[in-house]
């Protein structure tokens, strides 16, 4: 899997994010971690449309591997998504 | 600053009252509770930490923790959203630990962002 085919929308004070995060590392991909609550204003409005159209919720997190879209800490998804 | 420690025992004992228990671990509550510190020094009030706060007090009064989805949450799946509070059984691994989806109706996470 390439790098830029894994990117975290997450929340620096999210435990399923935080969950998610650990777990990632563990598996030892790389991938691209936004924390949505420290941008500034704009820049968090531009991120909030990507995330809506992945997750239509909007909630945390929303983690892309490929073209799969997983909302939430889901560990055996996360390590499906990572087989393909 | 309020002390991570000192906002633990009180809540602890007030929500335990309640019927609500810390999650037994205590790492994850530290975190959380300090994620809740942090988000009243941002935003003036404790918005849930695992969700994106609209920095509006009266908006988010649903999400100010203990949330209002709780109850709820806590109902069906043994947890709320965060895993913060959950029931004795939930604690004592009688009930899955399981992914909670949002309860939060996606006009109100959306309508102030």
């Amino acid at each position: 899997m390439k790098e830029c085919d894994i990117k975290l929308y997450a929340l620096s004070t999210c435990i399923h994010c935080r969950n998610t995060k650990e777990f990632l590392n563990e598996c030892g991909v790389n991938y691209e971690c936004v924390e949505v609550d420290k941008l500034e204003k704009e820049e968090r409005a531009a991120i909030l449309e990507e995330v809506k159209k992945l997750n239509p919720n909007c909630s945390f997190p929303t983690l892309i591997i490929g073209d799969k879209i997983i909302v939430g800490f889901k560990k055996e998804e996360i390590q499906e998504a990572l087989k393909e | 600053m309020m002390d991570v420690e000192k906002l633990y025992e009180m809540l602890k004992e007030a929500q335990q009252k309640k019927g609500y228990f810390f999650n037994k671990d205590k790492k994850k509550v530290f975190e959380l509770l300090e994620g809740l510190l942090l988000n009243r020094e941002r935003y003036g009030y404790m918005c849930c930490p695992c969700r994106l706060a609209a920095e509006d007090r009266e908006w988010d009064k649903d999400i100010i923790c203990p949330c209002v989805y709780r109850e709820a949450d806590v109902m069906e799946y043994g947890s709320c959203y965060c895993n913060l509070y959950v029931s004795q059984e939930w604690n004592e691994g009688k009930i899955p630990s399981q992914f909670v989806p949002e309860r939060r109706p996606v006009e109100k996470t959306l309508g102030k962002l």
